[in-house]
């Protein structure tokens, strides 16, 4: 018991040891430090980081100190993250997290602590902001299905794919890009007669690849890292030739560099991001200067996470900037700021907010090339500026259409 | 009555600590104090170790939320005084049902089995969306309010936690005691010999996993209340490995070393991050379990124990069973 206690109160003194300026302003960021994510959390706090180093490190005169916090991707240990930061480093704002489900239980757990202003990291759940939003979470970013725009309609139109298959990991971030394919999929004319869900870290695929219908024109594949390796290989093996159309995390540069037999199916495939990392436009380009400047151990061009960290991160600094570092009566000019804030992000486009706090953002459809070294690369086919989370529907339509599931949407 | 003075300490810590410390240190630490103490049990006195504890604890939890307020419109709301004994009972069976299937087996063989039982249910939270809400799992989930008292508040929170583990504690220490729980550490020390007394095995081991099942259940619906949600990752590999975690660092000769291991657990996880490098918090989390298992066999308790032994060289040997 009693080394017990002698741990106990040392870590008690470490805890209390480095009380804060009265002044400053501490941010709590809370990414994915451990496990299979660790590489792109990382780069998600390099990205928190990047934006108060471009604001000098303080704003108005308030220091500017950044804590992080590692979750473990699961819901419970992000809550678990932002309860300490709130209560024991005292937080005022949290920029985070990561992941679709985090996002979820935080913007649950921001109602229980209306003093604090909470950014969403790279989550990218539809419901976090859509339906049952809080008051004191902000999006400065997009959901699953902004990132798909763009996609349905190029399918359709420029390629003729006139039915899809989908192939997509069981659970609601895949269910959200379906959406956003879908809707304009469906009503350019597509159709989609089957769609196959696999529990997240599949290894065989192959009742599915037996089972995809012979009259699709192409398969729309909703798998990220390895699950599309080993799909897209064994797809390949079997004597696949359809057309691969890529999510927003299918297409990595990951899964570009595999060796595999696949790698004819996916020169020409189409696939939607918020992030390009070779995108050309000269904003990104200053963006990308400015990261590997600060990082030079970081990647080579920001990640999707670092993108979006980084303009949680930004939309804080300009407000805070506009209201002279003022986080007094529960934040509110900080949040009325941030509720008007515009600004120009590194994709070019103008970052501004929806009614419920959501981003309105670029989109980009990409396209897989072959490069004359016979590596693979993925180039940009067309930017889609302003996309709002209703996908450009009538809001009370878009709403009619319910939430995201297995079956919904559905055009068979 | 020698744990009188710690206990009275225990009562009074909500007058020292706050809100942080009350809630996500000592409450956290007490709830999965409850549930490991289930795996502590079934380990010490049947000599079985358990990985289904978690999908025991899960199934109470899951059944709070489903038949509980929630915000993802699942299940139907019953009055708490309902849905917590049901809870209970369906962990109680969970728990004897994997008494059932592994019966027969024993070290490696036993983990193994309940290995699978927990991992299949982790895959069928997950996927399956009418009873578990798939991926998503359950959000919203509220501590009921009793005359006007707000369970979830974290003093009503921690005194309630602080019985339950009292309770789970005397229960084991009574049902240990009980000719039930001889017979269970006969089977353990000499299974052929209790067969060849004609004493039936089956009956015992099921009441056992049933047992601890009911002690996981209690632990489960607390943990629910605290983290107000609950869903596949909640049941999932992570937490079936803290549980053991927990009861090697706490020792297994003793129930009460579920609780130190539990504090210790909880300690390393909040704080490691404040004492180093914040990428690389997880080695130092290592290292020092690593440190305790080297360095104390017998877990933290077995550790407290002795020292207090040495101290103490004319008091009687403590008891470390029954």
């Amino acid at each position: 018991m009693n080394i017990l206690k002698t741990t106990a109160s040392i870590l008690a003194l470490t805890a209390f040891a480095a009380p804060a300026m009265a002044d400053d302003i501490k941010i709590g960021v809370i990414s994915v430090l451990e496990g299979a994510f660790a590489g792109p959390g990382m780069d998600g706090v390099r990205g928190a980081k990047l934006a108060v180093q471009e604001a000098g490190g303080a704003v108005g005169g308030n220091e500017i100190e950044i804590v992080t916090m590692s979750s473990d991707a699961s819901p419970d240990s992000a809550v678990n993250a932002a309860r300490k930061l709130i209560e024991q480093d005292e937080v005022d704002l949290i920029v985070g997290p990561l992941s679709g489900s985090e996002g979820l239980a935080l913007r649950d757990l921001s109602k229980s602590y209306p003093d604090v202003t909470f950014l969403n990291g790279s989550s990218a759940s539809q419901d976090t902001t859509l339906r049952d939003a809080s008051e004191n979470f902000f999006r400065f970013g997009g959901d699953g299905a902004q990132w798909m725009v763009g996609v349905g309609d190029y399918a359709f139109n420029d390629l003729g794919y006139e039915s899809v298959a989908i192939v997509g990991e069981d659970y609601s971030f895949p269910y959200t890009q379906v959406l956003g394919f879908m809707a304009e999929y469906c009503e350019a004319g597509g159709r989609v007669p089957e769609k196959f869900w696999t529990p997240i870290g599949n290894k065989d695929y192959s009742s599915i690849v037996y089972s995809i219908p012979q009259d699709v024109d192409a398969i729309f594949v909703v798998l990220g890292g390895a699950d599309a390796v080993n799909f897209l290989t064994q797809y390949a093996q079997a004597g696949g030739d359809k057309p691969i159309i890529g999510s927003s995390v299918t297409i990595d540069q990951s899964v570009l560099d595999s060796q595999g037999p696949f790698k004819d199916l996916l020169v020409g495939a189409p696939s939607g991001t918020p992030t390009v990392s070779n995108f050309e436009g000269e904003e990104w380009q200053a963006f990308v200067a400015s990261y590997n400047e600060a990082f030079p151990d970081g990647f080579s061009a920001p990640s999707i996470f670092g993108h979006h960290y980084y303009m949680s991160t930004k939309a804080a600094m300009l407000a805070l900037e506009e209201v002279g570092g003022d986080l007094s009566d529960g934040q509110e000019a900080f949040r009325a700021a941030l509720t008007d804030l515009e600004f120009v992000t590194p994709t070019g486009g103008t970052m501004r907010l929806d009614e419920n706090r959501n981003g309105i953002v670029d989109n980009f459809v990409t396209e897989v090339f072959e490069r004359e070294d016979g590596t693979l690369g993925n180039r940009v086919v067309k930017v889609v500026r302003d996309v709002d989370q209703y996908l450009g529907m009538d809001k009370d339509e878009f709403m009619a259409m319910g939430p995201v599931s297995r079956d919904n949407p559905s055009c068979p | 009555m020698k744990n009188a003075p710690l206990l009275a300490v225990l009562l009074a810590l909500p007058l020292f600590l706050n809100d942080f410390w009350l809630t996500q240190v000592a409450t956290r630490a007490l709830i999965l104090g409850i549930t490991a103490l289930s795996l502590s049990f079934l380990a010490t006195y049947l000599g079985v170790v358990s990985f289904a504890q978690a999908m025991m604890a899960g199934i109470a939890g899951y059944t709070i939320a489903y038949f509980g307020p929630n915000t993802v419109a699942i299940g139907w709301e019953l009055p708490f005084w309902l849905s917590i004994p049901l809870a209970l009972v369906l962990a109680t069976l969970a728990g004897a049902l994997t008494g059932l299937v592994a019966r027969r087996s024993r070290g490696i063989y036993a983990i193994m089995i309940t290995l699978a039982i927990g991992v299949a249910f982790f895959y069928l939270t997950r996927q399956n969306y009418s009873l578990f809400n798939g991926w998503t799992g359950f959000s919203g989930v509220r501590a009921p309010q009793v005359f006007g008292l707000n369970l979830r508040a974290p003093v009503p929170l921690y005194l309630m936690t602080l019985a339950v583990a009292v309770a789970a504690l005397v229960l084991v220490a009574g049902f240990v005691r009980s000719p039930l729980g001889l017979t269970i550490q006969a089977l353990r020390d000499a299974p052929g010999r209790v067969r060849a007394l004609g004493i039936p095995a089956l009956g015992p081991i099921v009441a056992a996993f049933a047992f601890s099942g009911f002690i996981a259940g209690a632990g489960g619906i607390l943990n629910v209340w605290y983290n107000e949600r609950i869903s596949s990752f909640s049941v999932g590999l992570g937490p079936i490995i803290d549980i053991l975690i927990i009861c090697v660092i706490g020792g297994l000769r003793h129930p009460a070393g579920a609780f130190i291991g539990a504090i210790a657990f909880v300690l390393l996880e909040t704080f490691a991050v404040d004492l180093i490098d914040r990428d690389r918090f997880n080695t130092l989390i290592g290292l020092v379990l690593l440190a305790i298992v080297m360095l104390a066999p017998n877990g933290l308790q077995g550790m407290a124990a002795a020292l207090v032994a040495r101290l103490r060289p004319r008091a009687a040997t403590p008891k470390t069973s029954i």
